[in-house]
């Protein structure tokens, strides 16, 4: 099966985020109100082959943790997606 | 006999010059060391220097962890011979699990370069054995991810086993409780985000970098005699 993979990194709740802040604090002079809490993040898009769900899903989670996101200050939510049933 | 100082170029390294000139102005050897080689020759002390390794994709340090010299660093690390990350070396000690903590984005978003001063926390490492606690010395740092940080737990151990090498005096960037430099638990891999090699010599306005890298050449030097005496 083909499946096409979303990974969005996010920084850890705590860890300070130089880029979320600076365009928080831009926006009101821009006219837009009443935006918080804004966190930049990445997303990673690529397409892998599996036999089945949960071995793409085991896949994609360890492609994640060892190499797409710095586990000491990030997270990550895997999509998946059937792109191609053989 | 002098110590031998093995120098990893990683593809977008741009400091390793620097740091084999460096070295040998203070009577070490250097040699520098690609990163697709899978041993380090004869060294006795790898530095592995600054500049943005692999093009610092994805995270600084994310793909260099990877590079195949790494696996000899490791080997080298876990020996007990000392290992030094400069600036991009030190993100790349972090991404592979030899440090503790991670090197962000700066506080204010700003790429710094400038002479900053930084307080030597520790004489207990390969980098400081020359030096005196609380020896202030002027050392530049060049760069947009030098913001250290690290978890509670962490902070409190490096603060309890005395693992904070160096920090900052004008904490420029960020960094959890000022830290510029830490050390592993062994001691032997210490990672800083300035950089000596750029503060060896007075037309380049400093030579307070050369302590550390002295201490790098004793701290390889007692590595060659303990292998010597362990073999003899």
């Amino acid at each position: 099966m083909l499946f096409s993979v979303l990974v969005e990194t996010r920084l850890r709740p705590g860890i300070a985020d130089p880029q979320g802040a600076t365009i928080e604090r831009s926006l009101p002079h821009l006219g837009f109100d009443g935006i918080r809490g804004v966190r930049v993040g990445k997303a990673i898009r690529f397409e892998l082959e599996a036999p089945d769900e949960s071995s793409a899903q085991a896949h994609a989670d360890e492609v994640c943790q060892r190499f797409l996101i710095n586990p000491v200050i990030e997270a990550a939510e895997v999509t998946l997606t059937v792109v191609e049933v053989v | 006999m002098a110590a031998r100082i093995g120098v990893v170029t990683f593809p977008g390294s741009n400091c390793e010059l620097d740091a084999v000139e460096a070295i040998r102005g203070l009577g070490g050897l250097a040699d520098l060391v690609w990163h697709g080689a899978t041993t380090l020759g004869q060294v006795d002390a790898v530095v592995l220097p600054g500049g943005f390794a692999h093009g610092d994709y994805l995270r600084p340090g994310a793909i260099a962890r990877f590079s195949p010299v790494m696996d000899a660093v490791r080997a080298h690390a876990a020996d007990g011979g000392p290992v030094v990350g400069i600036c991009n070396g030190f993100q790349v000690l972090t991404e592979a699990g030899l440090l503790p903590g991670a090197l962000q984005k700066n506080r204010g978003l700003k790429f710094l370069c400038a002479t900053t001063r930084i307080r030597v926390e520790t004489t207990s490492c390969a980098l400081t054995a020359e030096a005196t606690v609380g020896d202030v010395l002027r050392i530049p740092i060049n760069h947009f991810e030098g913001s250290y940080t690290c978890d509670a737990a962490t902070l409190a151990a490096l603060r309890a086993d005395d693992r904070v090498v160096v920090r900052y005096v004008d904490n420029p960037n960020g960094s959890v409780d000022d830290i510029a430099g830490v050390c592993n638990e062994g001691r032997n891999v210490v990672g800083l985000m300035p950089h000596p090699e750029r503060a060896c010599h007075p037309l380049v306005g400093s030579t307070d970098g050369a302590v550390l890298l002295r201490s790098l050449l004793v701290s390889a030097g007692a590595a060659v005699a303990r292998a010597v005496s362990s073999n003899g």
